[in-house]
């Protein structure tokens, strides 16, 4: 189990973003990914999590070891926080929700509909979807956006169990997670060259 | 995948939902028609079968963008996209969630409705079963063309123009065959081509869904 990426090139919207990126993942390992906005992060994370196919490279990682959370958490609005947990848990095949709430605290809005939620503890309840599918490699994309600090510190408490269990992370994020083991990969020196303009030119010769 | 469909027929029965909403449009415009064309019972029962149909169709149209629109929306279909169900199980069971919501609520209301038309006694049986038949198919191509514009801006009309072309030897067939009910002649052909072109987009539609849905997730 874990997650190797080599020589990975990537683009969003037909314009290469990334190119020649190598990293890897093992078991307990978290790897918090940085760069400026646009870089391509976004990106790189909804490939490795398969839902885009990459312009080269390889990803070799069991796509059933893998969940992904990107920026949006997935939560129906008429459904209650209880029932979204268990609709996720029932499609990954497991059934116990019960850690999940309570590792992010969400026990006293077990039967809040997840529209009537504020903006923290609708991200919340998607992060505890994370813990629900019990899948060993988490793709986090910003995970932290409108917690608050109590809130953070949760969910860095829970990354950390995760990785003690033997799991593994790989995090977008632009604050400090407060994780002292996590390699840094900061992915700008990766950035996909511009097209040069003479070449451009010649393109059309 | 039995979660899935669950989910969607509770999401379609919870406030918003959209449950009925295929139902109450039929009505109306099976209520119009009258007015439109007058009053002749004459007039009237012969023009039901397709009128029904017609009706039948349209409502089915009108809840098609809610397929996949909302579930793109909030993320849901990044995720299930990334779980482990199959995108063709996937597919499969969204349009079968939008017949039970939508297609049968119809053909169970569709004697109802035919009594308002002044449908011919003769004519019950065929419609109905015209109806179960060929409903399946309507959800079944809808989904894939709400497959096709799953993430466009207010793709809803550009979906219509999509799925009414495909929906055309549906719509032959089906109202063929609730017309013969009426003049009691034999219905076999229309009911064979009508459940070979319900069979037919239910085996092979599930696969082309799947994949354009895919490639509109990048």
């Amino acid at each position: 189990m874990g997650l190797n990426v080599s020589n990975l090139t990537i683009a969003r919207g037909g314009i290469k973003v990334l190119e020649g990126l190598n990293l890897s993942l093992a078991a307990g390992q978290a790897l918090v990914l940085r760069g400026p906005n646009g870089v391509g992060k976004t990106t790189l994370l909804r490939t490795i999590a398969g839902l885009q196919p990459p312009l080269e490279g390889d990803i070799t990682a069991d796509p059933e070891t893998m969940v992904y959370a990107g920026h949006a958490d997935g939560l129906k609005p008429t459904l209650t926080v209880e029932e979204n947990l268990h609709f996720w848990a029932s499609v990954f095949a497991t059934s116990n929700i019960d850690a999940a709430i309570e590792a992010f605290q969400l026990d006293a809005l077990r039967t809040r509909p997840a529209g009537a939620l504020s903006a923290g503890q609708k991200r919340r309840l998607g992060l505890a979807r994370l813990l629900v599918t019990g899948r060993p490699i988490w793709i986090l994309d910003e995970p932290t956006v409108s917690l608050d600090v109590d809130a953070v510190k949760m969910f860095a408490e829970t990354v950390r169990r995760h990785l003690g269990q033997g799991g593994s992370a790989l995090i977008a994020t632009h604050i400090d997670l407060g994780l002292p083991d996590a390699q840094i990969l900061d992915v700008g020196p990766y950035r996909a060259r511009a097209m040069d303009p003479d070449d451009f030119d010649e393109a059309f010769l | 995948m039995i979660a899935l469909l669950t989910r969607d027929l509770k999401l379609a029965m919870r406030a918003g939902g959209g449950f009925g909403l295929g139902l109450a449009f039929f009505l109306i415009v099976v209520t119009l028609v009258p007015f439109g064309v007058g009053p002749q019972s004459g007039l009237l029962s012969k023009i039901a079968p397709g009128i029904l149909w017609l009706g039948a169709l349209l409502a089915c149209l009108l809840s098609l963008d809610r397929i996949f629109a909302l579930d793109w929306e909030d993320g849901s279909l990044d995720l299930l996209a990334t779980s482990p169900l199959p995108m063709e199980g996937i597919v499969t069971v969204k349009a079968l969630a939008h017949w039970l919501t939508t297609g049968l609520p119809l053909v169970l209301a569709a004697p109802l409705f035919g009594l308002l038309l002044s449908l011919p006694p003769t004519g019950y049986a065929p419609l109905v079963l015209s109806l179960l038949l060929g409903t399946p198919a309507l959800s079944v191509i809808g989904t894939f063309g709400a497959a096709l514009t799953v993430g466009l801006k207010r793709g809803g009309l550009l979906l219509s123009l999509l799925v009414l072309p495909l929906y055309v030897p549906t719509l032959i067939f089906g109202a063929e065959m609730a017309r013969r009910g009426v003049e009691g002649q034999d219905t076999t052909t229309p009911l064979l081509m009508l459940a070979g072109i319900t069979c037919g987009t239910i085996a092979l539609l599930p696969f082309a869904s799947a994949a354009v849905l895919k490639v509109n997730l990048r």
